[in-house]
């Protein structure tokens, strides 16, 4: 819609390049996951898996506001559909309160996106939704702080950062495993990279003004969340509750503004999408042949289906952050990344590696050690979720052990501060040690004019 | 031979790879084989790469070699890269041989477990990420070994997973493990921060340059934390009661994380990181006095524990404290020559233990045990042997050369108040040392030993009785570089007396034992059941009631936590709007009740509110009077009442139409409305 500045501008970077990935590659690993556990209407369910990996995938990629807006809006629905149609008992209540509580966030998202088409309207004369335009829109910092919250809001609730993760534990809980594994691995991610992608470009005073608020919830995220997931009975909700922690960590990284936090927060998206997506994939498993989510109804798995077992302490040990996975080295980033910036706030931080050893342990000897139950024998793991485990699990360890390849190519790159001691060892050139001026934002943006972009034709929608 | 380093810690890891995918079809003879023969391979080469390092030692003393570059993002840069001096030659040395000698003994006396090859898988990679942390030159390589050991002691504690008790003690081991290694990996961070890089050698030449001012106190920041790592993985105080606990793993893992890896992790890391702690006096100190404290407490706590395998457990608590003692005091070589004449003994006396647990059928009561003497001859041998050697029995046993050494080091470095200490816990070491030599193998006879042991259990405990009587002649190996503190802490202290006493002491500690133990044990057991004398026993043998503190302080807080959270209270103020909501919903569903008669007196009701702000009471515009200012200051409808006679009129002249059109819905629409469910 040219007459608007509507356009279809679709672009790729590093970091879109990498979740755009990950989403393909967790689209195969829900639909793999959903091969018997769907039996009713299995068309419209995948009707429905398509369109919100359709969407994630386009929220990834677009630049333009409107159609990031339309791309955000399409993975809604579906999602919504996912867990009101195929999810279990409690379904309709937490595919109503997914529905509100990020349908809220989107609407503050869209009047945002609006006021900022104004905004660059009148005071450029161009009316245009188009990312690069709208980049270096003057305004006032009172406006930018308040078109900056409506974009808060939108991804705080996606992330989900505390206390607007409420939603989360119930539509895991709720959903059929594929859902359960888009929803942790890819949606979460639409967040942060929202986040990462127009946020701080679009309004870089106004965030990082905002910064210090959103240091606590994270922190507060990553303890409470860590807490909370040992007290669940219920093991998805138990790994909703882990996300909470990890996605914890992610804002913190995202929020430091620092290189080597950012490149942390993306590592460990990639990685927590691969680890929680498994580890709802073998709730799953276990909930087909169990037929229960209730952890005092399992125990002593192991004798029967030790390869699950393995399988589940292998990811269980990632979330808990063992070095040599790639949720260590990601959180490892950012923390590094954060002590630059604040070194109390990433003590406080690590204070969540305790923590996720309690519930990660507890989890994998609740369900698999043990005493083995009466009737807990269930048939092991078969080829095809070997396959998807395997494939997921190779990948936490590729970046585990040598991420070189993948942080060339898709990592982030600018903002690396230098070390507290002054040591200027890197590509930095900014004056402050934590990377948070305007004048060092914009050495991310050259990346991105870089990047093969792709222009898309311009349709009548 | 050194560009096949990276062989020592691959080969064990080759194993576990090749028993994880494979072990579940091999035959028990082939796990074992292919276990232990993972092990014995990286002895070998460590053997042939420390005699080339030996017969031509490279420039500057140490070869490194470069695997692969691990992180690179901007200036950040930590590279999987293993360093071999003199240091890590004698670790992996001490590491690979214990090791093997256990593998050796667990290939009989595991047999006919179910989980024969998960055992040998995990053993193998625990022995590799223990050579990782023994050979890494890279702080962030080395903390990947770190976990990996502590990973595996919990896998291999909670072997017997069907057991409850076995998951709870794996679990405590890793948790509160994991407490210190989160201060640990705050400490590298720091270092990173602070220094730039993470290449252990760098960082110790870059502290040592910058002894003073703000450097100086991020070295001792740093040091504090890896202090506290050290502390976990080596169980000394505060963070050291999951040690007993871990008894709940197969006797051999026992061995293994006493003699050769977990608990000696710590002592390692300090020692690697000397240079760093060198610049922090005071944390040094704290070194040595956390040493002494646990030497003692956990000295005590032996003396009064029935369980055999608890009490060795204590017992490798204190002895890690001797050489946090000697670390404290600067004497990093002694406490490093104490490592290895503890894993010898350790083992020994582990696994002679072990012999004794299976032939009585899975006693582990001494209690219960007695005059074994005859009948397990082997394994009475080798435990005398290694009690001897524990207890430092003077110029016979391995285990004297190296106390002695920490004790003089510490009255030099540490000053005499914690060299009393460590000759207090000298002499208790002694003392229940023999006191389980006389409880399990004098005596009356107690239980009945079954099993015979064959050759796979009686060759290990031959050679390490071997190692345990003589590995103490070759002295701190030669090329650690000779024990000497750091020249501004040496003060000129006479050790001639300290000498004489370390060499008493042990034996006075032995016959103290036998008399109490053996002549006089109706003494010992005439000890009554009641007051303060059992209280003191029963605190003893909680080992100083730590537990029931921590159980108090972290555990029970955490649970309630985490159990009231269970609801997920923030979510209170949405369930809450969403209660409202649908109350009001309710409510409002109540007006709907579709009968028009009440809906004309609610629609007439609402349209007099919208309209009495421009009529006052005489249906007049308000411009003046009291209506007027009300509806002026309130800014909302005024405040006049109409009379509800004078509505219709008001309606009348506002809406002409309204009030004919609700009278003739009255009759026609009625019906209608009725006939559609509300």
């Amino acid at each position: 819609m040219p007459g608007i500045g509507v356009g279809i501008h679709l672009a790729v970077d590093g970091l879109g390049l990498a979740l755009a990935l990950l989403t393909a590659f967790l689209g195969m690993a829900a639909i793999a996951a959903s091969w018997t556990g769907i039996s009713e209407r299995t068309g419209f369910f995948h009707l429905c898996l398509m369109s919100v990996i359709a969407g994630v995938m386009g929220a990834f990629l677009a630049l333009d506001l409107l159609l990031f807006y339309v791309f955000w809006e399409l993975m809604l629905v579906p999602m919504f559909l996912m867990i009101a149609v195929w999810g279990h008992g409690g379904r309709y209540r937490a595919a109503l309160k997914f529905f509100i509580f990020t349908q809220a966030g989107s609407l503050l998202m869209l009047v945002s996106i609006l006021g900022l088409y104004f905004v660059h309207g009148t005071e450029t004369g161009i009316y245009t939704f188009d990312y690069m335009e709208l980049l270096d829109t003057p305004m006032g910092r009172a406006t930018e702080f308040w078109l900056m919250l409506g974009f808060l809001a939108a991804f705080a609730v996606k992330l989900p950062a505390v206390p607007f993760h409420t939603w989360l534990p119930e539509a895991h809980a709720e959903a059929p495993t594929g859902g359960s594994v888009i929803l942790a691995g890819l949606l979460l991610k639409t967040g942060a990279y929202g986040m990462i992608r127009f946020l701080f470009p679009l309004f870089p005073n106004a965030a990082e003004a905002i910064a210090p608020a959103v240091y606590a919830l994270a922190v507060i995220g990553i303890v409470y969340g860590a807490v909370l997931a040992l007290g669940q009975t219920d093991l998805k909700r138990l790994i909703a509750y882990t996300s909470v922690s990890h996605m914890g960590f992610v804002l913190l990284g995202i929020f430091a503004w620092e290189g080597l936090a950012l490149n942390g927060a993306l590592v460990l998206m990639v990685c927590h999408g691969a680890s929680t997506g498994a580890l709802f994939i073998i709730a799953g498993a276990i909930e087909e042949r169990a037929h229960t989510r209730e952890m005092a109804r399992m125990g002593g798995f192991w004798s029967s289906a030790p390869k699950m077992g393995g399988a589940a302490l292998f990811f269980a040990l990632a979330s808990l952050g063992l070095p040599g996975l790639g949720n260590f080295l990601g959180e490892f980033l950012v923390l590094l990344g954060v002590f630059g910036v604040n070194p109390l706030l990433a003590a406080s931080a690590a204070l969540g590696l305790v923590a996720s050893v309690i519930y990660s342990l507890w989890m994998v000897q609740k369900v698999f050690h043990g005493p083995a139950l009466p009737g807990a024998a269930m048939p092991d793991i078969g080829g095809r979720e070997a396959a998807t485990l395997a494939s997921m699990a190779a990948l936490v360890l590729w970046l585990g052990l040598y991420p070189a390849p993948f942080l060339d190519r898709m990592g982030i790159k600018g903002h690396i501060g230098k070390t507290a001691s002054g040591i200027e060892t890197g590509s930095a050139k900014g004056t402050g040690a934590n990377g948070l001026e305007a004048g060092r934002l914009a050495e991310h943006r050259p990346d991105m004019g870089d990047a093969p972009e792709r222009q898309g034709g311009r349709k009548e929608k | 031979m050194k560009e096949f380093l990276w062989l020592i810690p691959a080969l064990p890891f080759a194993g576990f790879l090749a028993l994880l995918l494979a072990g579940r079809s091999m035959p028990e003879r082939l796990s074992a084989l292919v276990g232990t023969g993972a092990v014995g391979l990286s002895a070998i080469a460590v053997l042939l790469i420390g005699i080339d390092f030996i017969g031509s030692p490279p420039p500057g003393g140490f070869h490194a070699q470069g695997l692969w570059s691990w992180v690179e993002l901007g200036w950040f840069r930590a590279d999987a890269a293993l360093r071999l001096d003199a240091l890590s030659l004698t670790m992996a040395a001490v590491v690979t041989f214990t090791a093997f000698l256990i593998l050796v003994y667990s290939a009989e006396f595991m047999a006919g477990d179910e989980g024969y090859s998960r055992f040998f898988a995990y053993m193998d990679l625990f022995v590799a990420f223990m050579l990782v942390l023994v050979l890494a030159d890279n702080f962030l390589f080395l903390y990947l070994g770190w976990e990996g050991v502590g990973l595996c002691s919990f896998l291999l504690i909670g072997f017997r997973y069907k057991e409850s008790h076995t998951g709870y003690a794996a679990r405590k081991a890793f948790i509160m493990t994991r407490a210190g290694d989160t201060a640990f990996l705050i400490g590298i961070i720091l270092l990173a921060a602070s220094f730039g890089t993470l290449d252990i050698q760098t960082v110790m030449e870059v502290g040592e340059g910058a002894a003073s001012g703000q450097q100086g106190a991020i070295a001792a920041l740093a040091a504090l934390s890896i202090l506290a790592g050290a502390l976990g993985k080596s169980a000394q105080a505060p963070l050291q009661t999951w040690l007993p606990d871990a008894m709940a793993g197969p006797t051999p893992v026992s061995a293994l994380i006493h003699a050769a890896t977990m608990v000696a992790a710590g002592v390692y890391l300090i020692a690697r990181t000397h240079a760093l702690f060198e610049l922090a006096p005071a944390v040094m100190a704290l070194i040595a006095a956390l040493g002494a404290a646990t030497l003692l407490i956990s000295g005590l706590s032996a003396l009064v524990q029935s369980d055999i395998k608890r009490a060795l457990a204590y017992s490798t608590m204190g002895q890690v404290g001797f050489m946090f003692l000697a670390l404290g005091a600067g004497y990093w070589q002694a406490a490093i020559f104490h490592f290895m004449t503890h894993a010898f003994f350790k083992a020994l006396l582990f696994l002679s233990a072990g012999a004794v647990i299976t032939a009585l059928g899975g006693e582990h009561d001494m209690k219960r045990m007695g005059g074994l003497r005859k009948r397990l001859p082997l394994a009475f041998w080798s435990f005398l042997i290694g009690a001897a050697s524990l207890s430092a029995l003077p110029l016979v046993t391995a285990g004297y050369y190296s106390k002695d050494l920490i004790l003089k080091g510490a009255l030099a470095g540490s000053g005499a108040f914690l060299w009393g200490a460590g000759i207090t816990g000298a002499f208790v070491t002694a003392l229940y040392a023999f006191r389980m030599v006389f409880l399990v193998f004098f005596g009356k006879a107690g239980a009945d030993a079954a099993r015979r042991t064959g050759m796979g259990i009686a060759a290990p405990l031959v050679l390490l009785s071997a190692l345990a009587l003589f590995s103490g002649f070759i002295g701190v190996p030669s090329f650690l570089g000779a024990v000497a503190p750091p020249p501004d802490t040496a003060a000129q202290v006479d050790t001639t007396l300290a000498g004489v006493l370390s060499a008493l002491v042990p034996v006075l500690g032995a016959a103290a034992a036998y008399v109490v133990f053996f002549k006089r044990r109706a003494w010992v057991e005439g000890l009554p059941e009641k007051g303060f004398v059992a209280g003191l026993h029963a605190f003893l043998r909680s080992g100083w009631g730590f537990d029931r503190l921590y159980e108090r302080l972290f555990v029970r807080p955490y649970l309630l936590a985490a159990r009231a959270g269970r609801e997920d209270f923030m979510d209170a103020p949405y369930a809450g709007a969403a209660k409202a909501a649908e109350l009001l919903s309710r409510l409002l569903a109540k007006t709907q009740s579709g009968q028009v008669r009440r809906m004309r007196w609610m629609t007439i009701g609402a349209l007099l509110a919208l309209r009495a702000r421009s009529y006052d009471a005489h249906g007049r515009s308000p411009s003046s009077g009291v209506a007027a200012w009300a509806s002026a200051r309130l800014g909302g409808p005024s405040r006049v009442v109409l009379p509800f006679w004078r509505s219709r009129s008001i309606l009348r002249s506002s809406f002409p139409f309204w009030t004919e059109e609700i009278a003739a819905a009255d009759g026609s629409l009625k019906p209608i409305l009725n006939g559609c469910p509300a």
